[in-house]
């Protein structure tokens, strides 16, 4: 289902360089307090995602997945330890930086979509474009490319109510892919869908990766899913391993 | 601009919802517009009084009689350069709901007096050559389809004539613009003299005297001359400037502007409740997508106003359509067939209904908009 086309430059900062560290997590520590109970989420995980990866972040429930997708995407910050993302220490940045920080690099793919029930398939697309000073013609030309890279150019008018699960997810990766970020970040994508959905999204996000180059992290419960990455590493216990949690 | 699409379409989120708030934001400006026309219509005689006349009555009650021999004396009072009198008439056109307010006048001097009441050359010859010929303002002349020439017959309600009949008939001679928009043109004047030697009592009496003063400035000493002169009389008078007697006329009826502001305070305050509370409601639907919008890098100040935004566009338009229809209810005229003789919408009320609109706006949009700010997207999406 996936399509190869040519991806325009938005003119968001690149990375210079192939093969390079794109994302290194130096022991990172996230504590929670729940009353007067502390519960520690991260317990000093390193990790390096070398850019044009595709990584697999498996664990039980409860082990940090998210938590360290938050902190990779600039949504929650280490309570100890150190973020660096393209060369921005991100572990250290103002609310206001990371969200330009987002803006420009992140791409971020959510379990149920969360498309903008009231706006057209394109109009969601467009919405991290309304952050840059790209005119509407240019906005409407990188939303017609997003779309058709997702294979869904014929949908841009309609409303997510119209669309399956598959086609949503679909025009959530194409929200997140739009503005070229430098990281795709993507927690449970496949989580909510029937077996052929599955199946497309991951073959998405397989081209995105292969095709495009892009650095994709994706959370998943699901091994079949997992397999698809071209690595896998296991959190538990808010501790990194490389092999699987017996 | 490029953000407008996004919220438009959280207003139509809820079409139901955003209807019923749209209407009672509506309602509240329309009833703005609509009383500030009858404030401004009660309120507007005290606003054109002019400075430099003053008005004499008996000391009790304009409905005590002054005899006309004050004329005179009142000539002669130092200060005052003009005197011109007249006596309320009070009939029935036709119906008792036709009111109007019809006077006895002494025409030359009246009509020098009420130098804004213009009046072609040839009608004014006209009219003072005619003992029982009347005058009338233009808007009394469309209301009631009269022309120049037309025998306007009006039934006494307080005069009846000597010969015991009630029935006074006056030809029309002329028909008189305002020199301003606001200038009365609802009166219907017609001469003293024709009421005065065809009534059955109180002959040689006037209601009022209009007096014209050399200096505004010396307004209260000559108005205090003038009482002096007719001290221990039998008819002792008061005088006060014209803005004072309008005053005094309109606070007959009550306290017009401090009962509309009331009314208008509740309403307001009661739309402030249901615009405030969508508002809450709309932006507690939405966490997870405010929360999505932040993902994507929406900064906190970009939310806050497209929330503000949000409750803006909806005062915006309730407030415009409000003040749209209370201007095409206003433009069909008095309400009350001539109790509001002028019944416009004061040019204020455009600049104060965008305030008020902004206000609202504001005042329903601020702490939803806050809250959707200081939304922490961790916690908003584990919500969702």
């Amino acid at each position: 289902m996936t399509q190869t086309t040519a991806w325009p430059h938005s003119g968001s900062t690149q990375f210079s360089g192939t093969g390079e560290t794109l994302v290194r997590v130096q022991d990172a520590h996230k504590v929670y307090t729940r009353g007067s109970e502390r519960i520690d989420v991260l317990q000093g995980v390193n990790l390096d995602v070398p850019r044009g990866d595709f990584l697999a972040l498996m664990g039980p429930s409860g082990s940090g997945k998210t938590t360290l997708l938050n902190i990779l995407a600039g949504l929650d910050r280490p309570t100890q330890g150190a973020v660096d993302v393209g060369g921005d220490r991100i572990d250290s940045m103002s609310e206001g930086q990371l969200a330009r920080w987002r803006s420009r690099h992140v791409g971020f793919v959510f379990q149920l979509y969360n498309l903008l029930p009231t706006l057209t398939a394109e109009r969601n697309v467009e919405l991290p474009l309304l952050l840059t000073p790209l005119s509407s013609g240019d906005r409407k030309r990188h939303v017609a490319t997003a779309l058709a890279v997702v294979g869904l150019a014929d949908r841009g008018k309609h409303y997510p109510r119209q669309l399956s699960g598959g086609q949503e997810q679909r025009v959530a990766i194409a929200r997140a892919i739009v503005g070229d970020p430098t990281l795709l970040l993507c927690d449970e994508p496949t989580g909510d869908l029937d077996r052929k959905s599955e199946e497309e999204i991951l073959d998405l996000l397989q081209a995105l990766n292969s095709d495009h180059g892009k650095t994709i992290i994706m959370v998943t419960h699901n091994p079949h899913a997992a397999a698809r990455a071209r690595r896998i590493v296991y959190l538990n216990k808010g501790l990194l391993q490389q092999e699987p949690i017996q | 601009m490029k953000f407008l699409p996004l919220i438009w379409s959280n207003l139509r989120r809820k079409r139901v919802r955003t209807i019923f708030t749209l209407l009672s934001i509506l309602v509240a400006f329309l009833l703005f517009g609509y009383l500030v026309a009858v404030r401004n219509a009660f309120e507007i005689g005290v606003q054109i009084a002019g400075v430099d006349r003053l008005v004499t009555t008996d000391k009790v009650s304009i409905v005590v009689a002054l005899p006309l021999s004050y004329t005179d004396r009142i000539a002669q009072v130092p200060g005052v350069t003009d005197v011109a009198y007249a006596t309320w008439f009070g009939g029935i056109y036709q119906d008792p709901k036709n009111f109007f307010a019809q006077m006895a006048v002494n025409p030359e001097r009246y009509l020098r007096l009420y130098p804004e009441f213009r009046i072609p050359a040839d009608q004014k010859k006209a009219w003072f050559a005619d003992r029982t010929g009347a005058i009338c303002g233009r808007y009394l002349a469309n209301r009631f389809h009269w022309k120049i020439g037309d025998r306007i017959p009006i039934q006494a309600t307080v005069w009846p004539k000597k010969d015991g009949s009630s029935s006074w008939e006056f030809t029309l001679d002329g028909i008189y613009d305002g020199a301003e928009k606001t200038t009365d043109t609802t009166q219907f004047l017609f001469h003293w003299k024709y009421l005065d030697e065809s009534r059955s009592r109180r002959a040689g009496t006037v209601n009022w005297y209009i007096i014209r003063i050399a200096s505004p400035a010396e307004a209260p000493q000559v108005a205090d001359r003038i009482d002096a002169v007719f001290a221990n009389s039998d008819n002792e008078t008061k005088t006060s400037t014209e803005k004072a007697f309008m005053q005094g006329f309109a606070k007959q009826v009550g306290d017009i502007g401090a009962i509309i502001t009331a009314i208008l305070g509740v309403v307001f305050f009661v739309i402030l409740l249901v615009a405030g509370n969508t508002m809450m409601q709309s932006v507690r639907e939405r966490i997870t997508e405010l929360a999505v919008l932040k993902t994507l890098g929406y900064p906190n100040g970009l939310i806050l106003a497209l929330v503000l935004a949000e409750s803006l566009v909806l005062a915006a338009l309730g407030g415009a359509l409000g003040l749209g229809l209370a201007w095409l209810l206003i433009s069909r005229g008095d309400p009350t067939n001539g109790m509001l003789p002028i019944f416009v919408m004061p040019w204020w009320s455009g600049p104060t209904g965008a305030l008020f609109i902004v206000l609202l706006g504001l005042a329903t949009g601020t702490l939803p908009a806050l809250q959707a700010m200081r939304l922490r997207v961790v916690q908003a999406l584990r919500r969702g």
